[in-house]
């Protein structure tokens, strides 16, 4: 699903991914982890293009992403993506969040966005919400909405960027409910994430990222029980 | 004291001053919504990436922020003919005068009001599959107009007022008139007190439809 070779990329001097490789199956579901600052952000926003690539080649599901014939709409049509601060549109209602870019995007009529859009909400637990503003939710429910929105494009990927940074403690377990459910469905995710718990229990692959490369790959109990890296060991230590 | 001043005579120059209103209302409506126009096309020049579209926004705004709008006034009815051969009626150069006038200092609004919308709206809506216009259409702009009615407010506040320097040009404005009677007829204190409360009419009117809607958008 998600080829990496060798990607580099700078922010003027400041080479913030040092050459990342790895590939990602579909339906598997790959954590991100590692220290701030250490480019899994970056790294996140490179495959879909949100960061432009300096060096190097990112293919998502055939597409090469540095090719100039690559439409990267396209591409990101395919692949979801929910952010840390949410990004709901506040001047649109829940439902109307949801419905924007099948209509305009995959140009599915009104009612059959709204239908799908509903089946949604009602997946993530808040249909009742449908025709709030975002602002009179809460922050889990908003990443829950966030969530909706992303999958009503029906992807076949989705990008999880600290999805539960920005949530107070006793919201954050309703979100990672939804993403388990979403990756017991079979749905291919890459999850930069703090969540250390959810990294153990629902991920497939653990990816250790510090100072801009892969320090450590491999199944999370190999990642969290017997770390093979001094800097993998520390990091579990502080966080664990 | 008494009967120094003549107030009820006034009423007397009423259809002078009303036609006064008319071509002041005239000149800031047509003017201001040409201005509006130029405002958001030259405000997305001044974000644009498109470096001869930024230049000759910012050489625009620039050279419009840097001059009175006397200067611009004069300048475009008395000079502007001399270079083109092409005379214009006084307003249509009064319109021309408010219009780029105006777009100037809209340009800079609307630029800093899409410049205020997050990071994160349009990340939001290009991570969706929307094209960059979609998200500018559907996403960015209906949050960053929003933003823009107060300073926009503000600035047709001081477009119309400015529409009253338009006199030196011979557009028979309120305060065109107000002169040509005031200097026929020796009754400056009535005269020109009632222009003023002509224009505090005008602008207070529109400052109260200005709450409204923003108290309109604010719903949410």
């Amino acid at each position: 699903m998600i080829k990496v070779q060798d990607l580099h990329k700078k922010f003027g001097d400041n080479e913030v991914l040092k050459g990342i490789n790895c590939e990602i199956q579909a339906q598997e579901v790959v954590c991100v982890i590692g220290p701030s600052g250490s480019g899994k952000s970056t790294f996140l926003r490179c495959l879909n293009m949100l960061e432009s690539i300096t060096s190097g080649d990112v293919t998502v599901d055939g597409h090469n992403l540095k090719d100039p014939k690559t439409n990267i709409n396209m591409v990101r049509t395919e692949v979801g993506m929910v952010f840390q601060q949410f990004n709901l549109f506040p001047h649109k209602t829940v439902i109307e969040n949801i419905m924007l870019a099948p209509e305009k995007v995959r140009k599915i009529s009104r009612d059959e966005a709204r239908e799908r859009g509903l089946k949604l909400l009602d997946k993530v637990g808040l249909s009742e919400k449908a025709d709030q503003y975002p602002s009179s939710l809460s922050g889990g429910q908003q990443q829950r909405v966030a969530i909706a929105r992303a999958l009503a494009m029906e992807p076949k990927l989705m990008l999880f960027d600290e999805p539960t940074s920005a949530l107070d403690p006793e919201l954050v377990g309703e979100v990672l409910e939804v993403m388990k459910q979403l990756a017991l469905e079979g749905m291919t995710m890459v999850v930069v994430t703090h969540e250390m718990g959810f990294a153990r229990e629902v991920a497939d692959r653990v990816l250790f990222m510090d100072e801009g490369i892969i320090m450590e790959e491999g199944k999370p109990e190999q990642i969290f029980s017997k770390p093979t890296s001094e800097r993998t060991k520390e990091f579990l230590n502080k966080v664990l | 004291m008494e009967g120094r001043f003549n107030w009820a005579g006034v009423i007397e120059f009423l259809p002078e001053l009303g036609t006064g209103l008319y071509y002041t209302l005239l000149i800031s409506i047509v003017g201001l919504i040409i201005g509006f126009i130029l405002g958001a096309i030259f405000g997305l020049g001044r974000i644009s990436k498109n470096k001869i579209f930024y230049s000759i926004t910012s050489v625009y705004i620039e050279i419009i922020r840097g001059t009175p709008v006397l200067v611009q006034a004069i300048w475009i009815f008395f000079a502007l003919p001399l270079i083109t051969g092409f005379n214009m009626a006084s307003v249509t150069a009064g319109i021309v005068v408010i219009a780029i006038n105006s777009g100037a200092y809209i340009a800079e609004i609307v630029r800093g009001a899409v410049q205020s919308i997050e990071k994160g709206q349009v990340e939001a809506g290009r991570s969706l599959g929307l094209t960059h216009n979609q998200t500018m259409r559907y996403i960015v702009w209906p949050q960053a107009f929003k933003r823009m009615i107060p300073p926009l407010g503000n600035q047709f506040i001081i477009s119309i007022k400015d529409t009253s320097l338009l006199s030196v040009i011979l557009v028979p404005e309120l305060m065109f008139q107000g002169r040509l009677i005031a200097s026929n007829h020796f009754n400056a204190v009535e005269i020109y007190t009632t222009v003023a409360v002509f224009y505090l009419f005008i602008t207070l009117t529109l400052s109260y439809v200005l709450r409204i809607i923003e108290r309109r958008l604010d719903v949410q």
